[in-house]
């Protein structure tokens, strides 16, 4: 069993952001822009469900449990994802109906990787190894997954009026739940004081730097305050859009656990 | 430059005979080629038919991607299907160059495809109820396009020769991937080998019907006989379906599998498995969109292509704003 607690509460707001967006983006497969979009961002989608494996492994190897397990049988109060990456990517279900709304999803994604980037930079001098090498590893994926999003991004924020609104609405959208990326939760002091990551204020300081240059790029504004509406996914306070990704992704896994699949 | 010029002198009919000549010696037609009109709707066919069933081929199984009953095998079935749209990029830009000439591009594959006048393969029109069904698409339904797909490597159309060589490289590690699919699902509980069973019991009359029909009453020969003319193909349907028996149906009952067919088995004097052929009326229905999941898929590609038609149109150079 894992003595540091902070050590692993961190570990499970790294996985489980992976493995959420991660899913979220999986759901998109097929019903991208277009091909070679979809083609595009399933890669990323599986790079990040691959980053998540890393993190679930380290809690495994630190007696959490089977990687698997972790994924897939967990309560939703025992997840530590930002609740921004759980919210449904539309109206409808992937199978019926899906309004998915594409500037959501560049602008979740896109604020996402510039998080992660100032995060895994930051992890990279941790003082505890296997997340220093994790970060290094991931780093170098991360690198087109920002390229790809910002592209995404700065184009569709300087095209037509009403690619320009949507984009706006999600941008404000995703402004008011922003917070709850950037925190690291109820046990950061340890965290931080452990020399595991960076402070909260210093990663929120270039998060906020990185965005406002992007933004005077296309000729935009931030939005102001940073938010956290709907609850603090790293103290286990979700809402209703994570039981269903749970109960998706565990479905064939949970009718028997103990099985070889 | 005077050998261009000289070719250009020639009639018609001179050009019909060289281009015969060429596939006869085994040449590769490039796109900028002189190619008669019935060899660019025959490949305009075969190609843009096959791109669209590798991208509607990816919806029967994106259902389960989400729903892979671990990590591992989550990672896997991204990959897979991320691969099988990948393909279908690959091939449309084959088939857009071959449109090119009529003023046709890609927003004219998707209209058609819409409208029903553009088929897919008989296979993604069926549902895919269960894990079991992701296991057999991967393993036999991606084991008869590499065996289909395997004929052409050496077409007399160069850039969908080569498209293909990738193709049928990337999908000998889904056909692994099935199968390994499939041996922790045989090996596993009782509940998990009836998933199996009863997904091998849906999937058997749509990989019979995979092949195509055999007998000219059944089906549009003609195009088969003409591909096989040109060199785009080099064996008929019955021939692959052949093969497909030959290398599966031992290893489906090696698993302890039932095949939901009876009279199946090799007929030693005459060289051949025997078995219950499918009805190709409901093949047909099938492929012209009554199939059982048809109008729900191309459903999901319609919604999605509308509701991302404003994306489209902001990337278009036109419509950017001052």
């Amino acid at each position: 069993m894992a003595q540091d607690k902070a050590l692993v509460e961190l570990l499970y707001s790294l996985a489980d952001d992976d493995f959420i967006l991660a899913y979220r983006g999986s759901e998109w497969l097929g019903l991208a822009p277009h091909i070679e979009e979809d083609v595009a961002y399933s890669s990323i989608n599986q790079d990040m469900m691959g980053h998540a494996v890393k993190f679930y492994s380290i809690l495994e190897e630190l007696g959490e449990g089977k990687a698997d397990e972790l994924s897939h049988l967990r309560a939703p109060e025992r997840f530590r994802n930002a609740v921004l990456l759980e919210e449904k990517n539309g109206e409808g279900t992937y199978l019926e109906q899906p309004q998915f709304d594409w500037a959501f999803a560049v602008v979740r994604n896109y604020f996402y990787s510039v998080h992660k980037k100032i995060r895994m930079q930051s992890l990279k001098q941790s003082s505890y190894d296997p997340l220093t090498d994790s970060a290094s590893k991931v780093l170098i994926e991360l690198q087109y997954h920002l390229m790809h999003w910002e592209t995404w991004f700065k184009q569709l924020m300087t095209s037509t009026d009403e690619a320009k609104r949507r984009m706006t609405a999600a941008i404000e959208r995703c402004w008011n739940e922003m917070d709850g990326v950037l925190t690291l939760g109820p046990f950061a002091e340890e965290m931080i004081s452990k020399g595991y990551i960076a402070s909260e204020e210093e990663m929120r300081r270039k998060w906020l730097a990185h965005m406002e240059k992007t933004f005077e790029q296309v000729g935009a504004h931030l939005p102001g305050e940073l938010g956290m509406t709907k609850g603090n996914g790293r103290q286990g306070e979700h809402i209703e859009d994570l039981n269903q990704a749970l109960s998706t992704l565990s479905e064939v896994y949970e009718t028997n656990p103990a099985a070889g699949w | 430059m005077t050998i261009e010029k000289s070719f250009d002198q020639l009639t018609e009919e001179e050009k019909y005979e060289h281009f015969l000549n060429r596939i006869d010696a085994g040449e590769k037609i490039e796109p900028k080629d002189w190619m008669p009109d019935d060899y660019r709707q025959s490949l305009i066919r075969l190609i843009s038919m096959h791109g669209i069933s590798e991208i509607m081929g990816a919806l029967p199984e994106k259902e389960w991607v989400p729903k892979a009953p671990s990590l591992h095998r989550k990672l896997a079935i991204m990959a897979k299907v991320q691969d099988e749209m990948g393909h279908g990029q690959l091939l449309l830009r084959v088939a857009e160059d071959l449109m090119e000439p009529l003023g046709m591009n890609r927003e004219d594959i998707m209209q058609n495809l819409f409208s029903g006048k553009l088929k897919f393969h008989n296979v993604f029109h069926m549902k895919a109820p269960t894990w079991g069904d992701a296991g057999i698409i991967a393993w036999l339904v991606d084991g008869a396009a590499i065996i289909s797909q395997s004929m052409m490597l050496d077409s007399s159309y160069g850039p969908y020769a080569r498209a293909l060589k990738r193709i049928c490289a990337e999908e000998v590690f889904h056909a692994q991937h099935g199968e390994s699919i499939i041996m922790a699902l045989a090996e596993g509980t009782p509940e998990q080998r009836e998933l199996l069973q009863d997904a091998l019991n849906r999937w058997w009359t749509a990989l019979l019907m995979f092949f195509g029909p055999k007998s000219k009453e059944n089906a549009s020969t003609s195009h088969v006989d003409k591909n096989i003319r040109y060199k785009i193909r080099e064996k008929t349907n019955e021939e692959l379906r052949q093969e497909f028996f030959t290398k599966y149906v031992p290893r489906i009952w090696s698993l302890g599998l039932t095949i939901p067919d009876e009279t199946i088995h090799f007929d030693e004097e005459q060289g051949l498995w025997v078995y219950q052929d499918p009805d190709w009326n409901e093949f047909k229905e099938i492929v012209t969109g009554n199939g059982p999941q048809s109008k729900e898929r191309l459903e999901l590609r319609k919604i999605s292509y509308d509701s991302n038609a404003w994306v489209r149109e902001a990337l278009n150079p036109t419509s950017k704003a001052v």
